[in-house]
């Protein structure tokens, strides 16, 4: 039952974190960014459930955490879904570096 | 009578200000708050008069004090004594002067005229001042308009000059700053009066002092950081000019000598062979940088250097004489040169120029312009019957009677200085008011009503106290005997 | 003690005519200006008069001795007890004689400027500025207190300078009245130092007390002054010197003399006044007032003694070799007080060694008159030439027969001939450089016959010399207003060599018998008569022996026309080492290395400033990264290092 240490499921949510954060720091594009975003969410989610699971079995604090992250990602990507396509009607382009307006 | 008028009326001017509509209403509303102030100064004069032959002997009269921020003991705590009135005349004359001389600024007249009496009570909150908080905080108010005043109506380089000043006083407040935190920690007070009491221990003296003079010497444009005097007074406006050097600058004066040598008299004896030669460097050197000058205001810039220069030279000889000549020295200098300023700004707004080669013989067309600026340069040579000479002579006397053979010497260096003093006014005299005048310049008009009224005011008070000097005498001795009584008490604890 | 306080009004009138002018002049009151000058004048004349009598003849001796008396006293300004600037009014006979001499001439020479002046422009302007110089000077006499000697000192000077700049369109006038001011002021630097010594040991600037503590012995001031010294000279001489440098400057002596020829670039009735008659024998009235303490000082009273005598000999040279005529008066001026100079010089405090003091003071006082009427006379001619230069003039006896006879008499005096005012004077000072000195006597009385001849070179030059041209034959002499005050200073330079001067001003105010010695007068006299034998002939017809006697000496005339290059030199000082090695550099330290070290400080701070701001790139992902980053490593440092 137990084989599985927690050790190896922290690895793949630290991998995944990982993951997400090269693509956040190195792609331009916003899809590509609030995917990489989600993976992060995921990988979190992922810590939450392991150590849920792993140190307090007779809980579900970290089940409704999970559940709770899901839908606030899921709101999160609808409302950031809508401001990059305003920004492709705008700005005909969904490169982050476009839109610099703002900037001095 | 009560203080906070002096300041709550500039105030009330300002805002009134912010909400009228046209130069017009403007000029009219800020002259009128102006003139209220003389007034109020005039009547404290005379309230301070019979106040002191009532019999009140104390150190300063009409104290108020009331607590700002309790955790930091930081009170708002004003008092007046003859050396502050003698300051808040000063004032109250150059900023109606100063009014009545930018009477036609049609360049954003609500914001210039709103600065212009924002400035005034900075000075008038510094001046009533016996809280070292609040004194720095009046200090500060009356820096930042100077920013905007050179950097918006300035003239040529203003920007840079604007920048430089603002720099250079911030780094003087700065100085100013550590110098007051070192007193407060010291001594768990900022209140001045309470702080004269306490004795500070010489060493702390020695550590702090040279902040607080420091950062005040550089308002006072004490070698070598009086660089900003030339270049901030060249491109402001005339106003502006006249308030910088009529009245900030001796905030510098009045902070070396009220905040920096009353509250810390060991480490002034400590440091003052400095202060005397950085001073006597300051008046040689400024005279001598004078004679080099081709722009009117920038002649009269460094001249000021070399001015103030006695001021510092009077306060570091500590001397009883000395002390009171420094004071006669700001009030007298700070007359004179808002006087010369002003001329020099009616003669610019007419001719278009400052340059002593392009100008001449302005007598013929402008006979009262011309005879105000040579007034203001013999009052700067130093002429009887005019407040420069009674200033000056006050400071030599004084400086003689501290019988150190090298202050001695400086002395008589500082003393030189009026002749090279007399090579320059004349200089510039000499090429523009007399002489043959060029033919662009022969239609020009004489000042008007305005302009006439301002150097009225400003000649009245040189004039005055050139003429019966006993009576700012009697003014003034009574604060720098306070003063003397820090400076002379022997050294009980080292 | 009688009530002296009514002169205080002498020199107010002028003062209040001055402000009415000085305000309302311009506008309101232009054509009577000269009238209200002259008559507020003529009101402190009358006052001097009247105190003058009631001083010297009826309340000013007690037992013998003329008293000083304090009319009037107010502490203007304290700069520490005891040592005050007082404004007060000190009469005795020095202050009495000056206060008769300078209203006096001052009226000659208002009621003179009332037709000379006629339809200038800033004709209340002058007035105005006559009327400052006379309350400076009638306050600088009357001082009690050396400070307020200092403040009335510098007040004349500005009026100076403001008169001779008068023609202020004029760049030579603005040149003169600058170096006027300037080389006056360089001198009152060492009166002012001179009195900072004197108030320091003498602890009081009062001048009578000043003289008790310096002149007694034992006295605890003279002590310490006496005893202190400074490069191996006591204090008491460096002060007296330094006040001496300030008297020297005002009247001319070498080598501060420079400026006063060029102040003849004021209007005439200026140098008459100012330049000949009263400012420039300030020095000498100075030197008079402290000569109780210069009578303490040997070195200083030497001092005081060589300068005089080399001053009245060098203006005596140059004087013979100048063309524009007053020019020539300015160098006799020059000269005339180096006599007064050295009088005092060689004098000593009280009895019969006091007859130099005795004889410069008349020297002064008849000098002023005669020396002011020559000036106006001049100004006469030149009002009708229109030129300053000899060679313009000529033959003028017949045109101007009033002025010829009382240009006449001026010169008569000042060549120091009986029974005119300057032998009188002239054979006192003799006597007492005879007594102490030999050399000094013997310079005096060269001095004496040059003077003689070079202005009988003048006088035959303006009114012998050729035939009157035509173009001057339009003008008439001049008005009655300036005809008037010739007549009366005539007559003075006649009379006031009769006043038995020794009875009322001596230096220790006991008249003092003198005796005519004709024995002794016979040497000057012949001398001067020779002289102006010699001046017949080389310039009462118009010959070429001048150009002659100029060619055999070219060496020394060439040098003495130009003024022995003094000009040159002070020129050289002043453009050639003040400005380009002093005042130069500095600007350039000012502008390079002070205000550079400023914008050094700002550079520097702004490289600093460029370096970091490179991370404020504003853009998000790498602001990620520097918070990630920054967290791995707060991770690592708080794991690994600080555990």
């Amino acid at each position: 039952m137990s084989s599985i240490p927690l050790t190896h499921i922290l690895s793949v949510s630290t991998a995944l974190f990982c993951i997400g954060m090269y693509g956040l720091f190195t792609r331009r594009n916003m899809i590509t960014m609030l995917m990489a975003i989600e993976l992060m969410l995921n990988s979190v989610n992922i810590n939450f459930v392991a150590f849920n699971k792993y140190l307090y079995p007779d809980k579900l604090d970290g089940i409704f955490f999970t559940l709770f992250i899901i839908t606030i990602a899921a709101a999160e990507a609808a409302v950031a879904i809508a401001i990059i396509i305003n920004l492709y009607r705008s700005h005909n382009s969904i490169d982050v570096e476009d839109a610099a307006e703002m900037k001095l | 009578m009560n203080l906070s008028l002096l300041i709550v009326l500039p105030l009330l001017t300002a805002l009134v200000i912010l909400f009228c509509k046209g130069l017009k209403q403007v000029r009219a509303i800020a002259l009128a708050g102006s003139v209220a102030q003389l007034g109020v100064s005039v009547w404290l004069l005379v309230a301070y008069w019979q106040e002191r032959t009532a019999g009140n002997q104390n150190a300063m009269v009409f104290e108020n004090n009331y607590s700002w921020f309790t955790n930091l003991k930081i009170n708002y705590h004003i008092g007046v004594d003859g050396i502050s009135i003698a300051m808040i005349l000063l004032t109250a004359s150059v900023v109606v002067a100063g009014i009545l001389v930018s009477w036609t600024m049609e360049k954003l007249s609500k914001e210039f005229f709103f600065l212009l009496i924002l400035l005034s009570m900075g000075a008038y909150g510094f001046f009533i001042s016996l809280d070292l908080f609040t004194l720095f905080f009046f200090l500060e108010i009356a820096v930042i308009p100077k920013f905007l005043l050179i950097g918006i109506w300035g003239s040529g380089k203003k920007e840079y000059s604007a920048m430089k000043l603002a720099l250079m006083l911030m780094a003087g407040s700065a100085l100013v700053f550590v110098g007051l935190m070192g007193i407060y920690y010291q001594t768990g007070s900022f209140d001045l009066l309470q702080i004269s009491q306490a004795h500070i221990p010489v060493a702390v003296q020695n550590f702090f002092f040279p902040f607080a003079f420091l950062g005040f010497g550089i308002f006072a444009a004490l070698f070598p950081f009086h660089t900003w005097v030339p270049d901030g007074h060249a491109s402001a406006p005339t106003a502006a000019s006249m308030f910088l050097a009529g009245i900030s600058m001796k905030l510098g004066g009045y902070g070396c000598l009220r905040v920096a040598t009353f509250l810390m008299p060991d480490a002034a004896h400590t440091y003052q062979w400095i202060i005397i030669l950085l001073a006597t460097i300051a008046i040689i050197y400024g005279a001598f940088a004078t004679l080099m000058q081709t722009d009117l205001k920038y002649i009269n810039a460094y001249s000021s250097v070399s001015h103030c220069g006695f001021v510092i030279l009077g306060i570091g000889m500590l001397t009883q004489t000395s002390i009171n000549g420094a004071v006669l020295q700001m009030v007298s200098h700070g007359l004179m040169t808002a006087l010369f300023f002003a001329a020099i700004g009616m003669i610019y707004s007419r001719t278009h120029t400052r340059m002593v080669a392009q100008l001449g013989g302005l007598l013929k067309v402008m006979p009262f312009i011309s005879t105000i600026f040579v007034i203001a340069g013999l009052c700067s040579l130093g002429l009887p019957g005019f407040s420069g000479f009674v200033a000056e002579m006050t400071v030599f006397m004084g400086s003689w009677q501290n019988p150190d053979g090298w202050y001695r010497l400086a002395t008589i260096l500082a003393c030189a200085s009026i002749v090279v003093t007399a090579v320059y006014i004349l200089r510039a005299a000499g090429k523009t008011v007399m002489g043959p005048i060029s033919n662009e310049h022969a239609l020009l008009a004489d000042a008007t009503w305005n302009e006439k009224m301002a150097a009225v005011i400003l000649v009245t008070g040189i004039v005055l106290i050139g003429v019966a000097p006993f009576l700012i005498n009697q003014l003034i001795t009574p604060g720098t005997e306070q003063i003397m009584l820090q400076v002379g008490k022997e050294i009980t604890q080292k | 003690m009688s009530n002296y306080f009514y002169i205080i009004w002498i020199p107010l009138l002028p003062l209040i005519t001055f402000l009415v002018l000085g305000i309302f002049g311009r506008k309101y009151v232009k054509g009577m200006a000269g009238t209200i000058g002259s008559l507020s004048l003529l009101g402190s004349t009358g006052l001097s008069l009247v105190a003058a009598n009631q001083y010297f003849f009826v309340d000013g001796k007690v037992n013998g001795i003329y008293q000083k008396i304090i009319a009037f006293k107010y502490t203007w300004l304290e700069f520490s007890p005891n040592v005050s600037i007082d404004i007060s009014v000190l009469i005795d006979p020095i202050s009495v004689m000056m206060l008769v001499v300078v209203t006096f001439v001052s009226l000659m020479v208002h009621l003179f400027s009332l037709g000379y002046m006629k339809g200038e422009e800033r004709f209340a302007t002058y007035y105005a500025f006559l009327s400052l110089f006379t309350f400076s000077m009638l306050g600088l006499v009357l001082s009690g207190n050396i400070f307020q000697i200092y403040m009335f000192w510098e007040l004349v000077g500005v009026s100076s300078f403001l008169l001779i700049g008068y023609y202020f369109d004029k760049p030579s006038a603005v040149a003169a009245s600058k170096k006027a001011f300037i080389v006056t002021r360089f001198a009152d630097l060492g009166f002012l130092i001179g009195i900072l010594v004197l108030a320091f040991y003498g602890k009081t600037l009062d001048i009578g007390t000043l003289i008790e503590r310096l002149t007694s012995l034992q006295s605890p001031e003279f002590i310490s002054i006496t005893g202190a010294g400074f490069l191996g000279v006591s204090v008491l001489t460096w002060g007296l010197t330094l006040v001496f440098i300030g008297g020297a400057g005002k009247s001319a002596m070498f080598p501060l003399h420079i400026w006063l020829p060029d102040a003849m670039e004021g209007p005439t009735p200026v140098s008459a006044l100012i330049h000949a008659a009263t400012m420039v024998v300030a020095g000498v009235y100075l030197v008079a007032r402290l000569f109780p303490v210069f009578s303490m000082d040997q070195t200083s009273l030497d001092i005081v003694t060589y300068v005089g005598a080399f001053s009245a000999l060098l203006a005596a040279i140059i004087a013979c070799t100048q063309t524009d005529i007053k020019r020539v008066l300015a160098y006799s001026t020059m000269s005339q007080i180096g006599y007064m100079m050295f009088a005092l010089g060689v004098s000593k405090q009280g009895g019969e060694a006091g007859l130099g003091y005795m004889a410069s003071m008349f020297h002064l006082f008849t000098h002023a008159f005669f020396k002011s009427l020559l000036f106006l006379g001049a100004g006469a001619v030149i009002h009708m030439v229109h030129s300053n230069e000899m060679k313009d003039m000529g033959g003028l006896r017949k045109l101007m027969p009033v002025t010829h006879i009382a240009f006449l008499i001026g010169c008569l005096a000042i060549a120091g001939l009986p029974p005119f005012a300057g032998f009188f004077s002239k054979e006192e000072i003799l006597l007492s450089a005879f007594q102490s000195n030999k050399i000094i006597f013997g310079i005096a009385l060269f001095t004496a016959a040059l003077t003689a001849f070079y202005m009988f070179r003048l006088y035959f030059s303006i009114f012998w010399s050729r035939e009157a041209t035509g173009h001057h034959g339009s003008h008439s002499e001049g008005t009655v207003s300036m005809k008037f005050p010739l007549v009366i200073l005539a007559i003075c330079a006649v009379a006031a060599g009769f006043v038995p001067f020794s009875h009322f001003i001596t230096s220790d105010g006991v008249a003092l018998e003198t005796h005519m010695n004709i024995g002794f007068s016979v040497a000057p006299v012949v001398l001067s008569l020779l002289a102006i034998a010699l001046a017949a002939i080389m310039y009462k017809t118009a010959n070429d022996k001048p150009a002659k006697v100029a060619a055999a000496f070219s060496g020394v005339y060439r040098a003495a026309s130009r003024k022995f290059y003094m000009d040159e030199l002070y020129l050289f000082i002043t453009q050639k080492i003040i400005f380009p090695l002093i005042g130069q550099p500095i600007a350039w330290i000012d502008k390079h290395i002070v205000d550079g070290l400023m914008n050094a400080l700002a550079s520097i701070t702004a490289v600093f400033a460029n370096l970091i701001k490179g991370i404020q790139s504003g853009k998000v992902q790498s602001y990620a990264l520097y918070f990630f980053g920054g967290i791995a490593a707060l991770a690592i440092l708080f794991i690994y290092v600080w555990k």
